[in-house]
């Protein structure tokens, strides 16, 4: 394992309900990488991201962000969040709501601008959150985790529900701040977002499937395109 | 714990409260309609003021305590309070917040109701109008802790509501309204001593009756006060970074 790594994985099980929903994960994250997170829904996606921002409960196993334990107090503020659903107050603007969480980060005033900005919402800035529609509202979310410029981003599934346009620049920000050393840890459901990762998890019923980069995943599977490599994957691993 | 954080947390409430006027309304307003309605209801008979000042413990509270759950819930729902909690927010700074942000609004909402009940309903007071008011305010201010304390304590937004009823309706049914706690079996007389609302309306009985002196209101406003602190202190140890 790179020493360089911002997230170590080892034997992480965690328990949801009645059942096991993650069976013994490992995996590590190189600084500045930008990894996406596949899987079909209910894979654990979501309780993958929950444990490496330390909000899952009934965890056990290694999992160290930036040297800590994940969720450790030494943690807060340098670790970005956006949950599967925008994570906003709907009764506040957009400015506003960026407004608290700076308070609550002790970030620059100018933070606020800059996320905005970021996010092609300065247009958007004086309105209540519950008025924007669910693309403005998922941007909103994803502006205040940029606030405080943190070292690591986790974000569920943060281009749902966006056109074609601000997916792209979505994506062309992520790789901006992946470039500025900022490391990214993205999970979606759509498989042509693949190719813009430097690497892929690829995740099915709490098992970890494949750890490869996208074009090593399409070298491996001999297939034409992500969608089409996940699934030979799969009916490798169900053949094994 | 960062009096910053905790300051910046009431304003963001207060702010979110004067985007949603149904919710100013149920607070400031509802309590007092609930208590005109009583002092019409007993309009010819005498009732009004042996209940009236009962009632001025009941509505703000149970107001309060909906409000304040209902508030902390939808946190917990829309996954606002699972992002903070990644935050450097101390779980104290976010508790106080919100009682600092109720606390603000329990005052305009204990002004409106004492008021309305004294001077519009007719309600008869003996004692001192502003220890009535210290008293009422007191008792929303509980509602508003317990109702933190509630949302605190349970790990999923089910098991507030859950609590809910648990928590308020004991508290309405032994605290003297119904049957004076004088009057109970001695196990219930018992019980309802540990249930806060029955000090609340204790006060404000001896302070519309003017039964008792202001030391023994002063006990009881301290009863109030340590239930409310201990709401809160309790509530942001239960409070849990990690849920299920
Ligand atoms: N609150 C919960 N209580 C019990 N089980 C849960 C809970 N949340 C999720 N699960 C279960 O845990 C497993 C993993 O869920 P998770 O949300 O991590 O999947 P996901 O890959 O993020 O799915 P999606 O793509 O639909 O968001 C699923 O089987 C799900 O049913
Ligand atoms: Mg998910």
């Amino acid at each position: 394992m790179s020493s360089d790594a911002v997230v170590t994985v080892d034997a992480l099980r965690v328990s949801r309900g009645r059942h096991e929903v993650l069976h013994g994960l490992g995996l590590s994250i190189p600084r500045g990488s930008l990894t996406g997170l596949l899987g079909p829904s209910g894979s654990g996606k979501s309780t993958l991201m929950r444990s490496i921002v330390g909000v899952q409960a009934r965890v056990s196993g290694k999992v160290l962000v930036l040297g800590s334990p994940a969720g450790s107090r030494a943690l807060r503020g340098r670790v970005g969040y956006v949950t599967q659903s925008a994570s906003v107050y709907d009764d506040l603007t957009v400015r506003q709501n960026l407004a608290y969480f700076r308070a609550i980060m002790g970030a620059p005033r100018s933070d606020i601008d800059r996320a905005l900005e970021q996010t092609g919402l300065e247009a958007e800035a004086d309105r209540l959150v519950g008025s924007l529609s669910g693309g403005q509202r998922n941007r909103a979310s994803l502006a205040a985790a940029l606030l405080g410029q943190p070292e690591l981003l986790v974000l569920d599934e943060p281009t749902v529900g966006l056109d074609p346009v601000l997916r792209n620049d979505l994506w062309a920000i992520f790789r901006e701040l992946a470039a500025a050393g900022t490391t990214l840890i993205v999970s979606s459901h759509v498989m042509d977002e693949a190719s813009r990762c430097d690497r892929l998890l690829l995740m099915r019923d709490g098992s970890l499937l494949s750890d490869l980069s996208p074009t090593e995943l399409l070298a491996s599977t001999g297939a034409a395109d992500a969608e089409a490599a996940f699934l030979e994957l799969i009916r490798k691993s169900d053949a094994a | 714990m960062s009096p910053r954080r905790t300051l910046a947390t009431a304003g963001r409430v207060l702010t979110q409260i004067r985007h949603d006027p149904r919710t100013i309304g149920l607070m400031l307003v509802v309590p007092s309609l609930l208590i005109g309605l009583i002092a019409w209801i007993f309009v010819d008979t005498d009732v009004f003021d042996q209940i009236g000042p009962a009632m001025l413990a009941l509505f703000p509270f149970i107001i309060m305590f909906l409000v304040t759950s209902i508030t902390t819930l939808r946190e917990r729902r829309t996954g606002t309070l699972e992002r903070l909690l990644t935050l450097p927010i101390a779980k104290l700074d976010f508790i106080l917040g919100y009682t600092i942000a109720f606390g603000l609004l329990a005052i305009a909402q204990a002004a409106i109701a004492t008021a309305f009940a004294v001077w519009v309903c007719g309600l008869t007071i003996e004692g001192s109008i502003w220890l009535l008011f210290a008293v009422a305010l007191a008792d929303a201010v509980l509602g508003t802790t317990l109702g933190l304390l509630v949302s605190a304590f349970a790990a999923t937004e089910f098991q507030v509501v859950q609590f809910m009823p648990a928590i308020v309706f004991p508290q309405v049914l032994l605290g003297g309204i119904i049957v004076p706690r004088a009057q109970m079996p001695d196990v219930l007389q018992a019980v309802s001593d540990w249930l806060p609302l029955s000090h609340a309306i204790d006060a404000l009985n001896a302070v519309a009756r003017d039964s008792e002196d202001a030391a023994y209101v002063g006990g009881k406003l301290l009863i109030l006060g340590a239930f409310a602190f201990g709401a809160v202190v309790l509530g942001s140890i239960t409070l849990r970074r990690r849920t299920p």
